[in-house]
């Protein structure tokens, strides 16, 4: 019983077709993959949402996740922000050789469990495998195809004045869930990443109100990136209150230790909305009602001033700007 | 200069200190404060305490602070 | 946070503000020295809370902005010899260099780590015996203390294979050089919060004495900061500069005893060259002889090319209060976060992307 992965397993013969057998279309067991096709062959009626992403996260296993469960919910959650509903992803491996097999199984099981919650189907894939060192140990991408319901219109450009900034609870808890996994740091941070798919969030949000101008999901770069980017593309200028946006204490306190800004750690699990301010309370409301949006708080809004930029009214009442992330985020001494 | 933050000690071993803010812990050294005993609150500077807190210093601060009179 | 949460208060740092519009009658310029404090003075927007009477200023601070083209050069040199593992500090990976930086560097395929502590480089040494792991030590007088206990433990457990480039400097006698320039023409200084911690407020009693400049110990929430500047105001108006420290809880006028015996334990005071300023005599700190086995500048043989300053940049005058980086013509044109020319753009604390980052680059 082998119990590493070896570069035979991703030849094409029989070890190969033993692995994609087990570790891949037995766990994501459905019509359409059973069938052991090249492509999945399905009907789609309507508009159609697809979305691409890899995952290189290291390590593989952090607090709250691992990078199967960041896989799929990463793309979920790009087709969850334009309003779609997620149906099909492809899941595909990159696996270094060498890579235990208990730890591929564990990985596919997070994939599963999220597909299987959400409803959503891994229809077709791939695995390769190769030398060691050529790879960070796994390396996952993912590609997910969503249907947009009629009438539905989101997207970054939508942005109005007057509009509301919705954000579905704290920030900064997948950064440093990841960070506190960094050998020899000598912090011990009960802090888990918040990892989450956020499709059924959308869709009440979507019950509630058609109109949702704006989503996006606030992942590298922290939340100031997205509100940046969310900025330019609409052409607008945003203002947030830095007393309105919720974070947990000790990802408030890992953040002060480490010298970071909260407001351009990674986030997993959120989603930022920007919606028409006559319906910002009741979206609100149904947010809070979902398991995924609990937290969720009310942060700013869309002015005329500076567009393009996003500004950040501060706990002493003055005002500055906030700025797109620059480079890595590096802790600092000073 | 530079980033330091006000850490309560949980326990100490040798050099050692295991500081506790906000919830999260960091095993700290205190070379530079030998002197610290469990429940002081010390500055955390790159891994080290720096200084122990004057907590009536704090205190007193703050009281300063309160009583400012604005006319 | 306890010791954090209290000195963010609203209202009485409203009762601060109030304070500093009542006794503030002369115009004045205060000068914040420390890096620290200037980020803090971005992020909270102190500057829009002070009366038109109050001008802030900062100096030069940032321990990577002043430190030298030629002392950057050499740790990137190191960084290229077989078996070297550099460990640094966040601050230092993206400071151009004359030629490169350490992430650069790094994407050569060199390894170089970032570090939270000099405790996670003897890690790295102790867990990689057949490399020879070189910590970076920057910084001023609150940093040098750690490294030099680093390097007792290093002593204590017989660690050959840890190394210190010490390109330390210190605080008092950059201010004396900057004052005696007479170039920067301040009233007051905002003095280093956790520098005095470990020198404590006497090393400062110079300057209300040989200047006439009031000098008040700052700590870094936005109440620490607007209770200095209130205290330095009030010193200023009654004409009777002199030392006092707004930092009470951390710092005290002996300051940290045992830190400094370290220090003087393991380091020699030397000259040290500070970009924009030049070489300032006592100004360094050096390994002692007997420390000389974990000193990189005896053990590696380093080679440079020469070093060079980028041509237009202005962070020299920048950190010595002589320009702000809205003088400088290449201030978000070629010189942004993301391609930086200089220093201060890319130092999380560097005047020019506090200035970039928080404010007043848009107009």
């Amino acid at each position: 019983m082998d119990n590493k992965i070896l570069l035979a397993h991703g030849s094409g013969g029989k070890l190969s077709h033993d692995l994609v057998k087990k570790n891949f279309i037995q766990p994501f067991s459905n019509l359409i993959i059973d069938k052991m096709d090249d492509s999945a062959v399905f009907d789609l009626n309507g508009r159609i949402a697809f979305t691409t992403d890899s995952y290189v996260v290291s390590p593989l296993f952090f607090p709250g996740g691992d990078i199967g469960k960041l896989a799929v919910c990463g793309t979920i959650n790009d087709l969850a922000m334009c309003g779609a509903s997620p149906i099909y992803l492809s899941v595909s491996l990159i696996i270094e050789e060498g890579l235990p097999f208990s730890e591929l199984e564990k990985i596919i099981s997070s994939i599963q469990k999220v597909a299987t919650d959400t409803g959503v189907k891994v229809v077709t894939g791939d695995t390769k495998v190769v030398n060691q060192g050529s790879t960070d140990k796994l390396f996952i991408n993912t590609a997910g195809i969503g249907l947009i319901p009629p009438g539905v219109d989101i997207s970054g450009s939508n942005a109005i004045l007057g509009d509301k900034v919705i954000l579905s609870g704290a920030i900064g808890n997948h950064g440093i869930a990841v960070i506190s996994q960094r050998e020899g740091l000598r912090l011990k941070v009960p802090v888990e990443s918040d990892c989450a798919p956020l499709n059924m969030l959308v869709s009440d949000m979507l019950t509630a109100s058609n109109h949702i101008h704006c989503l996006r999901d606030p992942t590298r770069g922290g939340l100031a990136t997205t509100l940046n980017e969310l900025a330019m593309q609409s052409g607008v200028g945003i203002n947030i209150r830095e007393d309105k946006i919720p974070i947990q204490q000790s990802v408030n306190a890992a953040c002060e230790l480490l010298g970071f800004d909260p407001l351009y750690v990674a986030n997993e699990g959120k989603l930022v909305a920007i919606v028409s301010p006559t319906c910002a309370e009741e979206i609100l409301n149904v947010m809070k009602h979902n398991h995924y949006g609990s937290e969720s708080a009310i942060i700013g809004e869309v002015v005329t001033e500076h567009p393009g930029r996003v500004t950040m009214k501060t706990i002493l009442g003055t005002s500055r700007i906030v700025d797109m992330l620059t480079g890595e985020l590096l802790p600092r001494i000073c | 200069m530079c980033l330091a933050i006000p850490a309560l000690v949980k326990s100490i071993r040798d050099h050692d200190a295991e500081v506790e803010i906000g919830g999260i812990s960091y095993r700290a050294s205190i070379w530079l404060t030998p002197d610290a005993k469990i429940g002081d609150y010390v500055l955390l500077h790159t891994g080290y305490a720096i200084s122990v807190i004057d907590e009536e210093e704090a205190m007193e601060t703050l009281r300063m602070m309160r009583e400012i009179e604005v006319i | 946070m306890r010791f954090i949460d209290e000195y963010r208060n609203a209202e009485l740092g409203k009762r601060l503000i109030d304070r500093i519009y009542q006794s503030s009658t002369k115009r004045v310029r205060l000068m914040e020295f420390c890096g620290g404090h200037t980020v803090s003075i971005f992020k909270y927007g102190i500057r829009q809370l002070l009366p038109p009477t109050v001008e802030m200023l900062s100096g030069p601070g940032c321990p990577v902005c002043v430190t030298a083209n030629d002392d950057l050069d050499k740790v990137i040199s190191l960084s290229r010899l077989p078996d070297v593992i550099i460990t640094t500090f966040g601050d230092l990976l993206r400071i151009p260099g004359s030629y490169s930086s350490l992430q650069q560097v790094r994407a050569e395929g060199n390894d170089i780590r970032v570090v939270y502590s000099a405790l996670e480089a003897l890690d790295i040494a102790r867990g990689n015996p057949e490399h020879r792991v070189i910590f970076v030590g920057i910084g001023f007088e609150t940093t040098a203390p750690t490294i030099a206990a680093s390097i007792l433990q290093a002593e204590q457990e017989k660690l050959n294979n840890y190394h210190i480039l010490s390109l330390h400097k210190l605080t008092p006698p950059v201010i004396k050089a900057l004052l005696d320039s007479g170039e920067t023409k301040i009233n007051g200084i905002v003095c280093p919060g956790h520098v005095s911690t470990i020198i404590g407020s006497n090393p400062y009693q110079f300057i209300p004495g040989n200047y006439g400049i009031a000098c008040v110990v700052s700590g870094f929430e936005p109440l620490d900061i607007l209770l200095c500047i209130s205290m330095l105001v009030e010193q200023i108006e009654r004409g009777q500069p002199g030392v006092e420290i707004a930092y009470r809880r951390a710092v005290r006028p002996q300051g940290n005893q045992q830190a400094l015996r370290l220090i003087e334990k393991v380091f020699d005071i030397c000259p040290a060259t500070w970009r924009g300023i030049g070489s300032v005599p006592d100004s360094g700190l050096k390994l002692k002889q007997e420390y000389q086995v974990f000193d990189a500048e005896r053990v590696f043989h380093i080679h440079q090319e020469e070093s060079r300053e980028p041509p237009g940049c202005l962070c020299g005058d920048i950190l010595r209060g002589v320009k702000v980086p809205l003088d400088c013509k290449l201030f978000n044109t070629a010189c942004t976060p993301e391609h930086p020319v200089g220093p201060c753009m890319v130092s999380s604390e560097g005047t020019c992307a506090a200035y970039y980052h928080y404010g007043d680059a848009c107009g």
